[in-house]
């Protein structure tokens, strides 16, 4: 064992770093487009729905995110179904990530004033159209600033993928640490480069919230 | 009940009643409003006149009575909401103008999307009712560009777009200040001038004097008094002589 931190070792901790991105991706993605549906589901006209979707909700939030990944690893293979590290942890963030966007962006499109769909109602548009010519588009206004600050949450969270072997950025740290043995220079590496992954989204969500804030009392009614 | 034998009424309410859990907010309303009309509904807060006008529009379901409008059955659960909402227009107390949209797009938007309008021809009759309400040159401008009362003459125009048969009224001018609800109840003036039939409910006694063919006033949710403007001045039922002695009556 031995030897020194060198080029190699910090070629593969970035290449960490890039899955670390590339996983962030597709569970933005992938928990994007079940959150929508999720958003829309839980403010249906069925009860049913609204009822089914809502328990979706509940369920995922109170699991942590690390049993839900053990559930789609070891949880799937254990029943037959061999699934790779990369589909487990793309699938289980998916679905994590899809229960939280869900719930953010129900809020948003709930936080547009009522009279606003009374206003497109009455003006005899149809439930979809109100939805996506007079709503949507105010909700994501009011969504963007907390969805940027919820990816920093989605890109710390990848790092539990490593439990089931996927080499991102934090389990390359500990394959490069196995050889080095050197944890303190290794972990802080890796810790520094998560924060300069997350910081400047951080920032940008909170410059997002700031110009919101100017806008805000224009989009309130009277 | 009060209703006049001419013709078909375009709006009309008989024995309306609704509650909002314990509380009776309408207790039996019945009233008609004739082509061409303008009727106005006065009275307290809580009496039930934006309720009742709410219900015309079915923003409110009714618990019994019968509303016609137009030819819907407002009162039925089957009744067609796009067909009815297309006759009636409806203009709230806050306005309710689309943010992210501007003017223009607000007023082109349900003739395009509901008749299926092309967009020239819906930029036209954009220019047009904005022209009706004084606002042309406003066309391209968003909302919070304006003021509350251009704000609310650019909500008419938006409604006037959809051409519809009877517009309501729901204490539109109740957020301005006097010299934009001026301005504001200048444009409803000069819609009823050219023979829009309106239902509004006002707070403005003088303005409601000189443009309505007929008050409506309410009560504890029932008709209390009804009649033409000038039951404001010499009312019959105490009740009455006492609102309008409240010092509502403007000259």
């Amino acid at each position: 064992m031995g030897g020194h931190l060198n080029i190699n070792h910090l070629m593969f901790l970035g290449q960490g770093a890039l899955w670390t991105i590339g996983l962030s991706v597709i569970a933005l993605i992938g928990g994007g487009i079940v959150g929508f549906v999720i958003a829309l589901a839980r403010i249906s006209p069925l009860k049913s729905v609204r009822l089914a979707s809502a328990v979706y909700v509940q369920l995922i939030q109170g699991t942590p995110l690390l049993v839900i990944l053990f559930l789609g690893y070891f949880g799937l293979a254990a029943i037959g179904l061999k699934v790779s590290p990369l589909t487990a942890a793309s699938a289980s963030l998916t679905l994590y990530v899809a229960a939280y966007l869900g719930e953010i962006w129900r809020g948003c499109i709930q936080s547009v004033p009522k009279p606003q769909w009374e206003a497109a109602e009455g003006l005899a548009l149809t439930r979809t159209q109100r939805m996506i010519k007079v709503i949507l588009p105010q909700a994501i206004r009011i969504a963007t600033p907390p969805t940027v600050g919820f990816m920093v949450q989605i890109i710390k969270n990848t790092s539990l993928a490593s439990v089931v072997g996927f080499v991102e950025l934090m389990r390359s740290g500990q394959i490069v640490n196995n050889s080095l043995f050197e944890p303190f220079a290794i972990y802080a590496i890796i810790a520094v480069t998560y924060f300069a992954m997350c910081y400047p989204l951080s920032l940008f969500s909170q410059r997002l919230e700031r110009r919101m804030g100017r806008g805000r009392s224009n989009l309130a009614p009277a | 009940m009060q209703q006049n034998s001419s013709s078909e009424p375009i709006v009309s309410l008989r024995n309306v009643r609704k509650s909002f859990g314990p509380l009776v907010v309408l207790d039996g309303v019945s009233f008609a409003v004739e082509r061409g009309e303008v009727l106005a509904l006065i009275g307290r807060s809580g009496s039930g006149k934006s309720t009742a006008l709410r219900c015309i529009d079915r923003f409110e379901k009714v618990d019994d009575g019968e509303i016609v409008v137009c030819g819907h059955r407002v009162d039925r659960p089957d009744v067609d909401l796009r067909a009815l909402r297309q006759d009636v227009g409806i203009v709230f107390q806050s306005y309710n103008l689309f943010p992210h949209l501007t003017i223009e797009q607000n007023i082109t938007l349900a003739p395009c999307a509901v008749k299926g309008m092309a967009t020239a021809e819906a930029k036209d009759l954009a220019r047009k009712v904005l022209v009706q309400v004084g606002l042309e040159e406003k066309l391209h401008a968003y909302p919070e560009q304006l003021s509350g009362g251009q704000q609310q003459r650019a909500a008419i125009a938006r409604s006037l777009a959809m051409q519809p048969k009877v517009m309501l009224f729901d204490e539109v001018t109740s957020a301005l200040d006097p010299e934009l609800t001026a301005e504001v109840l200048k444009v409803i003036e000069q819609l009823a001038a050219d023979g829009m039939t309106m239902v509004m409910v006002t707070h403005e006694m003088g303005f409601a004097k000189g443009i309505a063919d007929r008050i409506v006033f309410m009560h504890r949710g029932k008709v209390h008094e009804t009649g033409p403007a000038s039951i404001l001045t010499s009312p019959t039922t105490p009740e009455l002589t006492q609102f309008v002695g409240t010092g509502n009556l403007k000259s």
